[in-house]
């Protein structure tokens, strides 16, 4: 009966449900669903320095966000952990003879573990994937003003021109990542 | 305020269980979506896109107050500010492919135990930093 909690939703559930959390957190808290701004609310409260954009009452406008974040960790801890879904991800076919085609083998976990370990740290693709990577999902969400839940779901959502103009940017950049950048990487 | 807290904390673990079932914070389905190979991703970040607009436009419509009694505010993006949406966004983008994730799943994926994510968390609160630092000498 309780076997939803291990097994993966499909889109038609999951979707809509990702969708709800807009009007649940209007409703029951009078905040916008958002994650990257708590990037900023955390570098606010840890090294605010001279720089004015981290100089504000992190407190007053971030907490909210910052505890949110940390109810995300449990949730991932709850859903990827406690009840980790014990098959691999499904994805087609079509996909994995492309990765294979660049070299990743494991398809067991939710990111390849042979890319994705502190070993690959110290080589060129892992340290361009992870490091450079992840620089760019922190700069370019806060020069976007916001990411794929702020921008993708919240903003369009709210019918903002910005967010979409931001969105077809996501995508444009991820395509040109995918088709032209991994094929060199990997 | 406590009782505040725990609310934003439930709602953060509703939301990050979520991610994960839904298979979004797998760098495996953004490759597939990246490849135009399955419609899994485009049909949750559709029907959420869809559900969140028909709320709103009915909190507008209604007027709907919050839970407790004051109006919703729902803050705008200033439309003329092009070039962050467009030179931000690519950037992001060029992120989220790298990485498989972006920063909800980060997060939901540390939580699931995977260790090395918390150096991509790093580097994107770095990521954030440096905007913050140059953010006067950029276009926006």
């Amino acid at each position: 009966m309780f076997d939803f909690l291990w097994q993966p939703w499909p889109w038609y559930v999951a979707g809509p449900l990702i969708g709800l959390m807009v009007p649940v957190m209007l409703y029951f808290s009078n905040k916008a669903l958002g994650v990257s701004s708590s990037l900023r609310h955390t570098c606010a409260a840890c090294v605010p320095g001279k720089v004015e954009f981290f100089n504000y009452d992190w407190k007053q406008e971030g907490l909210w966000n910052i505890i949110f974040i940390i109810g995300i960790l449990l949730g991932g801890f709850l859903g990827g952990y406690v009840f980790a879904n014990p098959d691999p991800i499904a994805i087609s076919e079509a996909t994995k003879t492309d990765l294979r085609a660049l070299g990743v083998g494991d398809f067991d976990g939710f990111v390849p573990s042979d890319v994705f370990n502190w070993g690959n740290l110290f080589t060129v693709p892992g340290l361009i994937i992870m490091i450079v990577g992840g620089f760019f999902v922190g700069f370019g969400a806060r020069y976007a003003g916001g990411c794929t839940s702020g921008h993708a779901i919240s903003g369009i959502s709210n019918l903002q021109i910005g967010s979409v103009v931001a969105v077809v940017g996501f995508f444009i950049g991820g395509l040109f990542i995918t088709h032209f950048i991994f094929p060199i990487l990997f | 305020m406590l009782k505040q807290n725990i609310k934003y904390l439930i709602f953060g673990m509703i939301f990050g269980f979520i991610l994960i079932q839904a298979e979004v914070i797998s760098w495996f389905r953004i490759q597939e979506m990246f490849r135009f190979q399955d419609f899994h991703m485009y049909g949750i970040i559709g029907s959420a896109i869809l559900i969140g607009m028909i709320s709103i436009a009915l909190i507008k419509k209604f007027n709907v107050k919050d839970i407790h009694g004051r109006p919703i505010t729902i803050s705008s993006k200033d439309p003329s500010q092009m070039y962050r949406y467009t030179i931000g966004g690519l950037l992001f983008g060029f992120g989220w492919a790298l990485t498989g994730a972006c920063p909800g799943p980060i997060f939901a994926l540390l939580g699931s135990g995977i260790s090395v994510f918390i150096v991509v968390l790093l580097s994107a609160l770095l990521g954030t930093y440096v905007y913050g630092y140059f953010q006067k000498s950029l276009p926006h």
